[in-house]
């Protein structure tokens, strides 16, 4: 893989976190990744390890400190829509219905009002939430809100997609039904996705390559290749799948250990 | 209906307790009238057309004062939090005149305007205003970082998220903010009539009470309290509709 075809590169970039008060934090040290158009890369890490911060540099929420990051040749100079982000802890306007939420991102495309509604609705139906489009987010439950927050960034289409635990609070079920959504879009439109996770075996199940990070300070410590046939409805069962969570089960495993000792010496 | 009654019957215990101490005379009548009279006081005012010229004098000064320091206290306390320099500059002065009783500004807003309307209006308006500016200052403060990253990411532009994001995140602090406000509005609306002016209610109350007219000048002061009461539960009633997202609960 080159520079020149990947479509996201990460060089050298390393940040760090400056409260105004309390201690500095290495969040992120000498991370350099390439993410090619149209891949879907998942990000593995032990908690603290930089995951999101990587998201937000990506993003352009965070001024990059050191080192560069590319999208599609332009330095990253802050967020866009050609970006979309599905944050850790959803980021729904509170003061919004679902609908609203979810309308927000299409007022700013050129659509007709009667196709932003339709998109919405139909992105509402496509997370489960038909029948909530007139509830407030305090009146949802947490993989609900989840929901919502993925529905709302999926309809404006973005040709990058960032996901932070975007199936974190979602119940093993729901959890299956959202991976395979997810997977048929990225398999009908055109997008690039970078897929932060705890769970192993979602990673290696949605990804194409997975990159396990480090803990705090992180960068990147291997990236494995996980190309399966997804349609195989045994796949989850087959060795070399079973296999292949194992190996990098253990490489997490080993950083989760690392991370445990920095903070009980 | 007797949810409403019940609620208010420690008012309805006074009236009575009222109009025992007038009937016993356990109070001299000067200082207490009955509140019959005080009620018959009232309705002559009104057939009169007295107390409508005088609380439509004060109603134009004070919502005038008050809308204006809701409009301009509130686009300065957003703009305090979102611009520093603003904020360096003008947090002193917030802090200083804050606990600054602005009845002591009387004197000095009429040897600026004169007694007529003007004066009363810049009273309420500079009095008014902090507090809105520092619900608003606060409010905007509280807006979480990850909202307005999510409005940026969904194209808004830094005008639209002021209004889209910080607005809403600061509207239960710059509501309670003008709260206090509209309270105020009435304590420096009706003294600085008492103090200085031609006509208003606090005016009427003064006018009455040097007269010797005790039970119409009574019957106003209750129709101030009234107001300022009812100002207060309709403002609550607006709140809650506005904040209702917030309030929003399963089932
Ligand atoms: N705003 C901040 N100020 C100070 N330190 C921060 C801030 N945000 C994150 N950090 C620190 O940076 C490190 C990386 O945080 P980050 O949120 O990127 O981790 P993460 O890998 O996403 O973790 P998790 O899996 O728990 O979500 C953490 O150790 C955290 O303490
Ligand atoms: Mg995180």
């Amino acid at each position: 893989m080159t520079e020149e075809n990947a479509q996201i590169v990460v060089h050298g970039v390393s940040q760090v976190y400056r409260p105004p008060a309390g201690r500095e934090v290495l969040a992120l040290s000498d991370v350099s990744l390439e993410v090619q158009g149209r891949e879907f890369i998942a990000l593995l890490g032990p908690s603290g390890c930089g995951k999101s911060t990587l998201l937000y540099l990506i993003g352009g929420f965070l001024p990059t400190q050191q080192g560069s990051i590319r999208v599609d040749g332009k330095p990253v100079s802050g967020p866009g829509p050609d970006r979309g982000i599905v944050f850790q802890d959803f980021a729904l306007f509170p003061w919004k219905t679902v609908r609203a939420n979810v309308l927000y991102g299409l007022e700013r495309m050129d659509l007709s009002r009667h196709e932003r509604e339709r998109r919405a609705q139909s992105f509402i139906d496509m997370v489960g939430l038909g029948g909530f489009e007139d509830s407030y987010p305090s009146q949802l439950s947490g993989g609900m809100k989840q929901r919502a927050a993925i529905a709302r960034t999926l309809a404006i289409d973005p040709t990058i997609l960032l996901m932070d635990e975007p199936f974190g609070a979602l119940d093993s079920q729901t959890r299956r039904l959202m991976q395979s959504e997810l997977l048929s879009i990225w398999q009908r439109t055109p997008k690039t996705v970078i897929f932060v996770t705890h769970d192993v075996q979602e990673a290696v199940f949605l990804a194409g390559r997975v990159a396990v990070m480090s803990a705090r300070p992180g960068c990147i410590k291997a990236i494995v290749e996980t190309q399966f046939d997804k349609a195989d409805p045994h796949l989850l069962k087959s060795p070399d799948f079973v296999n292949k969570v194992d190996e990098i089960w253990n490489l997490v495993r080993d950083e989760a250990i690392v991370a445990q000792t920095a903070r009980h010496p | 209906m007797s949810k409403l009654l019940a609620r208010y019957s420690p008012l309805l215990l006074l009236a009575v307790l009222w109009q025992l101490a007038w009937y016993f005379e356990m109070v001299s009548s000067t200082a207490l009238p009955s509140l019959v009279d005080v009620a018959s006081a009232w309705v002559d005012l009104l057939r009169s057309g007295e107390l409508l010229r005088n609380a439509a004098a004060s109603l134009y000064r004070g919502g005038a004062g008050f809308l204006l320091a809701v409009v301009v206290g509130g686009a300065l306390g957003m703009i305090m939090a979102w611009w520093r320099p603003l904020n360096l500059m003008l947090s002193p002065l917030v802090e200083i005149f804050y606990p600054l009783p602005k009845t002591a500004l009387i004197p000095v807003t009429v040897i600026w305007l004169g007694f007529g309307d003007a004066s009363k209006i810049l009273l309420i308006f500079l009095g008014c205003m902090l507090p809105v500016t520092i619900g608003a200052f606060n409010g905007s403060r509280s807006t979480e970082q990850v909202m307005v990253w999510s409005a940026r990411s969904m194209g808004a532009s830094r005008l639209r998220i002021l209004r889209d994001v910080v607005l809403p995140s600061a509207m239960p602090e710059l509501l309670n903010g003008i709260r206090t406000a509209l309270a105020l509005a009435f304590i420096l609306l009706v003294t600085s009539e008492l103090v200085v002016a031609r006509e208003g209610l606090g005016n009427l109350i003064g006018y009455l009470g040097s007269n010797g007219s005790y039970e119409a000048m009574y019957s106003v002061v209750l129709t101030v309290a009234f107001l300022g009461f009812a100002a207060d539960r309709i403002y609550q009633y607006f709140m809650r509709w506005i904040l209702a997202w917030r309030d929003a609960t399963t089932g």
